[in-house]
């Protein structure tokens, strides 16, 4: 039954991650940007569900309404200010502009709220469970984030595929000349799935924050989390990287079963075992 | 035959070089007489300084001339580090023969890295640079006999067994570091200089042209690849013999030998053999400046690597390079007229 628990267990933290991932995949869907700060930026986001829930006293999903937007701003001004300037062929100015940024906000964010660990409390609704079956229960809250999840995926899916902004992504994504010849103006787009993307960061932080405590180092393993999820998935699929997401949080949870010691690395070691046995992934997009 | 086709001929070196190699010279003779003339905690800097240096000479060989743009070589200097105290501790072999034999067991241990994360490309690759140095963290931490996740220090008599007194061995671990920051100069410099290296200069400005020319591109970025992360071991055994300490944390720590390695070559110059010389000199000035800052030190210098990519993306030495055509290494061949 402590099996079936800990795939069950695994399966809902896979929803995080593929909200880790999501907006990983976005970006580079549409820019072939990776962006090295995203795990940070999902710190961020979690520090200012943290400040927001403890200053205003709201709940964290209602501070939602807040990290949201305020992170897709964010994203919409790092892109037109910076960002947009490193694209061009040369994959070394994104990296390393990203990189830079990742070292910024860690330590900007160790300068603030200092190295100790901090949680965003959820009152009851931490603790709420339902009962399933056969001795197990599964928390309200971790059943939450996965259907969050679930929503993110199929409305990035239907905005990527069926709006007229996934159009415009899918445009510049193509052929970026042509794109700004028929009237897009890519700096613009650019900025827009940036801010779509930091917007999933912002729900993905405050998750984060309310799950497991948090500390500004842990920026980097959320972003290796999301980048795992992405790969295992296949690159350009969206549904795929939730399914990442899932392998990814079994694996973890199989290990720590196993040994507590072996949590992340049965994560790492289930995607090194994809890469070397389907290395575009488990569901690579035609293209 | 006309004669102006005999009145030019092909040179590497220029007037600049060749002052360069004699100033070179002379800068060596000093820094190998340090031991006579500097302090302790001098000496302690210096050899750091020629640590980062060899770090950032080849991350420069790797993500400049061969387009690898590794975040993980972290893997190869905690890697080196961890061979040289289980070569010490188990083995019983002393550190001087521990750390060619760390740089060899890096460099196989890099083959079969290379051979899964090689699948990856570009910005991809990087971060896949990164989960490796992540699963030899946490297996690392897994050994208890090497002290598990709070490390293990070298055992007093392996230290002593390298030389009788204090200074001595002060003076060794000196000269080791030194020679090291000179072994990897000269590797990357014949490298350069020979045919593999005009095939890397060649991937670097254009991978199509140079596939079309019959280079096989796979082949060459898996020797650098390879060939780095050996001499990255070795520098990683040399930086934990100088601490005498190591735990999983501080030997694959991405803030101290990738962020700052990355930084060093930015802001001196990606893709010159110089840059990542002046890029450590500003480097450590800047840290020996504001170090007091702790965490403001870290930002500012995030502020500056970004301000550097983004209005000089060729570094110091790259935009000096560009404006006057100096080179101190002689890398790349001139036409010059003959004097007759």
């Amino acid at each position: 039954m402590d099996w079936i628990n800990a795939i069950l267990q695994g399966i809902l933290l896979g929803g995080l991650y593929a909200l880790f991932a999501a907006g990983l995949s976005l970006i580079f869907g549409v820019m072939r940007l990776v962006n090295i700060a995203h795990g940070d930026f999902i710190v961020l986001a979690a520090f200012l569900g943290l400040t927001i829930t403890t200053t205003l006293g709201l709940s964290p999903l209602l501070a939602l309404i807040l990290v949201v937007p305020v992170m897709a701003g964010i994203g919409y001004g790092l892109q037109r200010l910076v960002l947009n300037q490193t694209l061009g062929d040369d994959i070394l100015p994104p990296l390393l502009v990203t990189f830079g940024l990742s070292v910024i906000i860690q330590n900007g964010l160790l300068e603030i709220y200092s190295a100790d660990p901090q949680k965003i409390s959820a009152g009851a609704l931490e603790t709420a469970s339902v009962a399933l079956p056969g001795d197990l229960n599964i928390g309200v809250l971790p059943l939450l984030m996965f259907g969050v999840a679930v929503a993110v995926i199929a409305g990035l899916q239907w905005i990527f595929y069926r709006s007229a902004l996934g159009r415009a992504f899918r445009a510049v994504s193509d052929k970026q000349d042509i794109a700004q010849l028929m009237g897009l103006n890519k700096a613009h787009i650019f900025g827009l799935a940036m801010a779509l993307s930091l917007a999933v960061v912002g729900l993905a932080g405050v998750f984060l924050g309310i799950r497991t405590s948090f500390d500004p180092s842990i920026g980097p393993g959320r972003l290796i989390f999301g980048f795992e999820a992405v790969i295992i998935g296949g690159l350009g699929n969206l549904w795929g990287t939730l399914i990442g997401g899932i392998i990814l949080g079994v694996s973890q949870n199989i290990g720590a079963q196993i040994n507590p010691g072996w949590q992340l690395l049965a994560g790492h070691i289930a995607f090194l075992i994809v890469l070397a046995v389907r290395p575009r992934g488990l569901f690579p997009r035609i293209d | 035959m006309t004669t102006s086709a005999h009145a030019y001929s092909i040179s590497r070196s220029s007037t600049a070089s060749r002052v360069a190699a004699v100033a070179g010279v002379l800068v060596l003779i000093v820094l190998v007489s340090a031991p006579l003339w500097a302090g302790r905690a001098d000496m302690r800097l210096l050899s750091e300084i020629f640590l980062y240096l060899s770090l950032a000479c080849l991350w420069n060989l790797l993500a400049g001339y061969a387009g690898l743009v590794s975040v993980g070589q972290q893997a190869f200097v905690g890697f080196g580090g961890y061979m040289l105290f289980a070569l010490a501790i188990f083995a019983g072999l002393s550190p001087l023969a521990a750390i060619p034999l760390a740089g060899l067991l890096g460099a196989v241990i890099a083959v079969p890295v290379a051979l899964l994360i090689f699948r990856l490309r570009g910005a991809y690759f990087a971060i896949g640079t990164w989960v490796i140095a992540e699963v030899f963290r946490l297996s690392f931490a897994q050994v208890s006999a090497l002290g598990g996740g709070s490390g293990t220090s070298l055992p007093v008599a392996i230290v002593r067994d390298m030389a009788s007194s204090r200074s001595m061995r002060e003076a060794t671990t000196y000269w080791l570091a030194l020679a090291m920051a000179v072994i990897v100069l000269a590797v990357i410099y014949l490298l350069l200089r020979s045919r593999n290296g005009l095939a890397l200069t060649a991937i670097r400005d254009s991978e199509l042209a140079s596939e079309s020319f019959g280079i096989d591109i796979w082949r060459n970025k898996f020797v650098v690849y390879v060939l780095t992360a050996g001499l990255t071991a070795m520098t990683g055994a040399l930086i934990f013999l100088q601490k005498l300490r190591i735990s999983p944390d501080a030997a694959f720590s991405v803030n101290d030998w990738t962020a700052f390695v990355i930084f060093i070559v930015v802001i001196g110059g990606i893709g010159t053999l110089e840059g990542p010389i002046i890029g450590v000199i500003v480097f450590f000035l800047l840290r020996e400046t504001l170090s007091d800052l702790g965490t403001v030190y870290l930002l500012i210098l995030g502020v500056v690597a970004i301000a550097v990519m983004l209005k000089a993306p060729k570094g110091l030495w790259g935009t000096l390079k560009e404006r006057t055509g100096l080179e101190l290494f002689p890398l790349a061949r001139r036409v010059v007229k003959k004097k007759s």
